[in-house]
């Protein structure tokens, strides 16, 4: 069995396990009820969405201080499945808002600044099409994603900082926090099942870039006799 | 269950983004592979 086929089986199997633990195992949330569920795959994919903005942010970084091309490849598929968390945790995020605050969004920091967050990655990879030159199309991106990462602290930090219609932190957020054990165990569980579907994304991603950059050789090659 | 239709979008729309997702990668995989044995033909055909 491949490692390709091997990683992606143990991330759909992690994630049905984390589905069915999520609805049979982790108990009913006194206020909210049923409808607290969300928080799991809510929380979780934004958990993995910023750590995939990292990795980009990290090779961004390495790109600019060695220019090895496989850095950039790396930090634009991070950046796109990063996106596609960050998509998900908009669309449940208000899902969930509805029925509890009466209302789909609000303008609060943490709403908007990852709603921000969002449209910087959106514009990384609008710039990325725009480039034709592939290392400068490399240098500018990393440069501008290095700068889009800033936003990342500014999210994390939005609930801790200010008042927000959002929730208070649940996890690493001071005295008085903090889930029910059986819960604690249950989101865990699911945030580990997101990563690792995250790094089977980032995976099959780089290979369409690796891939891409082949084409872009042999279409040089064609010119060039 | 209280809030099911909540509950019931909110799996379905995320399952979908990371589906769609997978999708378009596999699609664009398989056209960029396609266009690789192509340029490779092209090539091979010139020498």
């Amino acid at each position: 069995m491949s490692k390709r086929i091997l990683l992606g089986t143990v991330a759909v199997l992690l994630v049905i396990a984390s589905a069915y633990a999520n609805f049979y195992i982790a108990p009913l949330e006194r206020t909210m009820g049923a409808l607290q569920k969300i928080f799991y795959f809510h929380a979780a994919s934004a958990w993995a969405g910023m750590d995939a903005f990292f990795v980009c942010f990290i090779c961004n970084l390495l790109y600019v201080w060695k220019r090895k091309p496989s850095y950039d490849w790396v930090a634009v598929s991070a950046a796109e499945v990063g996106l596609a968390f960050t998509t998900v945790v908009l669309i449940t995020g208000p899902i969930w808002a509805k029925p509890a605050w009466g209302i789909y969004w609000t303008w609060d920091a943490r709403l908007t600044s990852t709603f921000v967050l969002w449209l910087l990655y959106v514009s990384y990879l609008l710039l990325r099409s725009l480039i034709e030159e592939p290392d400068r199309r490399a240098l500018l991106s990393s440069i501008f994603g290095i700068f889009a990462y800033l936003d990342v602290p500014l999210v994390y930090g939005s609930i801790r900082w200010w008042r927000t219609q959002h929730p208070q932190p649940v996890i690493m957020g001071g005295p008085g926090s903090g889930l029910e054990p059986t819960m604690a165990k249950v989101f865990f569980f699911s945030v580990l099942a997101m990563h690792v579907l995250m790094i089977f994304l980032i995976r099959e991603r780089y290979l369409l870039e690796q891939t891409s950059s082949e084409v872009e050789l042999l279409q040089r090659e064609a010119e060039a006799t | 269950m209280k809030n099911f239709d909540s509950i019931f979008a909110a799996y379905l729309i995320g399952w979908g983004v990371f589906f769609v997702f997978y999708l378009t990668i596999a699609k664009r995989s398989s056209d960029l592979r396609a266009e690789v044995e192509r340029l490779k033909t092209a090539l091979g055909q010139k020498k």
